[in-house]
């Protein structure tokens, strides 16, 4: 009883306090302190979610969103964990790249979308292609970091019982490294996230980005803030996945 | 005077170095032991005089510059399968349950799971960690990290057991209660174990012998045969004999250990704010 408590109490304090700040909105867009034409009311863009769903195939493009970002961030993970290790295991590799990868994570990648379109055309696949590259280099970073930060003793302990090198991996190093790998997915994930909206915003294609676009252009304020909360939702629901399989993780390495 | 039996553990003129050059510091220089079978030594020295140096040398994870160490006459290269290790530094996998902590080894062994955990249980039991099987090393305080790390080791029942001041993080009950109890498993298990210590009473409690090392190059100053009978009762502990005994070996160390700070003041006064 006690265990649900301590986990939806957390939960239901934050939607209350979303609910606070919906009803402050809503007071101050209804007394014009807020100009109601660039800011809608929370409650017409409650009211949109049907006409989202309903006429503009709001779940379908949810769907592609979703679609696109996990398309990205399995590409982000399989490519940029073992890039990072071979970063990791090769000290002049590491020293000749490291900066590079760092400068890409800064990087502004989402400018460079007119050359992305020429090299893989105006599909779904540009998208995820952009996503990958903005979202790897965090979790290149913050792999290679994670496995540098293993405290040596640890990798003795492994030695002095004799472990394989691929028991020394599995079971020492990864799992040492698990929760600096996880930080670099989470921002990788963001990355991710940003750059598929935003894509799909500039080159009207695809889910929800370009779904805002086409709203923003017909002026339809209460539905393209209803579909930013779309948005939100796929992020929120990456996040727990991602928890999850973190959780999921610790609990099979104990 | 004690009969040894045949050397298990043969130490033979080692020595390693750090560094290159001017800056390179001898932290052993030719450091030659037997240990016999089933017997108890400690390692006594100031610190920074080499101890965990050796400790990796002899545990087969850094290799001598020369010299060698042989395990019943096999010479180690790599880690021996007979040699357990306790390190100095908290060596907990933070991601694993005390029990799967201590099981570790016998994971690694292939032990299936019912008998792992049934044997890393008796050895939480030993070190005085009972309930605690599903904590997280998080959820526990340094010195009984260091306790499931010493548990880890012992689950194995190595034939020869290294420990590097493992009883370092305990207080001074602790230490003699769980000295206690590692020296039963020794006696029962007859195994050969090399204790590194800072702490001299521990030293004696424990050993059928202590070396004592010389501050930088760390080299055996004097070899101490501690005579008393077995078990080291509370009442041995308090002997006139005992007493004897700490006195000679602080006597030695109190010269080696003034050498250590005055070395270090020395640093301290030509390399200001280092
Ligand atoms: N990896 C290393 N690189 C360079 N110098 C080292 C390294 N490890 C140890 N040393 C040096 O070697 C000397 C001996 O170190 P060591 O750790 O063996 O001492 P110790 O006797 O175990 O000390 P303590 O009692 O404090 O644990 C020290 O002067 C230390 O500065
Ligand atoms: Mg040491």
């Amino acid at each position: 009883m006690r265990h649900w408590r301590h986990r939806l109490l957390p939960v239901a304090v934050g939607l209350a306090s979303l609910a606070l700040l919906a009803a402050v909105v809503e007071l101050m867009v209804r007394s014009s302190l807020i100009n109601p034409f660039i800011m809608p009311t929370p409650s017409s863009v409650f009211g949109s979610f049907g006409r989202l769903i309903g006429e503009e195939h709001g779940l379908a493009r949810l769907g592609a969103t979703a679609a696109e970002v996990l398309a990205a961030s399995v590409l982000i993970t399989v490519v940029g964990v073992p890039v990072a290790l071979l970063l990791h295991w090769r000290v002049r590799l590491r020293a000749a790249f490291e900066s590079w990868v760092a400068a890409l994570a800064a990087a502004p990648l989402v400018l460079a979308y007119p050359l992305f379109l020429v090299l893989f055309g105006r599909s779904q696949l540009t998208i995820v292609v952009m996503a990958f590259a903005a979202g790897v280099a965090p979790v290149i970073l913050k792999t290679v970091e994670g496995f540098a930060g293993v405290r040596p003793v640890l990798v003795d302990v492994g030695r002095s019982l004799r472990l394989t090198p691929s028991q020394l991996f599995w079971k020492i190093l990864l799992p040492a490294a698990i929760p600096s790998i996880f930080v670099g997915l989470r921002l990788g994930l963001i990355f991710a996230l940003l750059t598929v909206t935003g894509v799909e915003f500039l080159i009207n294609i695809g889910g929800l980005g370009h779904l805002i676009n086409e709203l923003a252009e017909r002026y339809d304020m209460p539905g393209t803030y209803a579909a930013i909360t779309f948005v939100v939702l796929v992020s929120v629901i990456f996040f727990a996945i991602l928890e999850s399989g973190e959780r999921w993780l610790a609990r099979s390495a104990r | 005077m004690t009969v040894r039996g045949p050397a298990m553990l043969k130490i033979e003129a080692v020595s390693k170095r750090y560094g290159y050059g001017a800056s390179a510091v001898t932290a052993v220089d030719n450091v030659s032991f037997d240990v016999a079978a089933g017997e108890f030594m400690s390692i006594i020295g100031p610190s920074g005089c080499g101890k965990s140096t050796l400790f990796h040398v002899i545990g087969g994870l850094t290799g001598a510059d020369e010299g060698r160490v042989s395990v019943e006459d096999e010479p180690v290269t790599a880690p021996h399968p007979a040699i357990g290790m306790v390190f100095q530094e908290e060596s907990t996998f933070p991601w694993r349950s005390v029990a799967a902590n201590v099981a570790f080894p016998l994971e690694v062994q292939g032990v299936a799971k019912r008998e792992r955990l049934e044997r890393a249980r008796r050895f939480i039991a030993l070190v005085g960690l009972k309930g605690f099987e599903n904590h997280m090393p998080g959820e526990l305080s340094g010195g009984m990290r260091q306790r499931v790390s010493i548990a880890r080791t012992l689950v194995s029942e190595p034939k020869i057991l290294l420990m590097d001041e493992p009883f370092g993080a305990l207080d001074e009950q602790t230490r003699l209660l769980l000295g206690e109890k590692v020296l039963e498993i020794q006696q029962e298990l007859k195994q050969t174990t090399l204790l590194i210590t800072h702490s001299i009473t521990e030293a004696v409690q424990l050993s059928d012998r202590v070396m004592v090392m010389t501050f930088r190059p760390g080299r055996v100053k004097r070899f101490v045969e501690i005579d008393l009978p077995r078990p080291r009762t509370a009442e041995v502990m308090t002997s006139d004999r005992f007493g004897h005994y700490v006195a000679q070996i602080w006597g030695d160390l109190r010269e080696e250990a003034s050498r250590g700070m005055a070395a270090q003041e020395e640093r301290v006064r030509t390399h200001p704010g280092v």
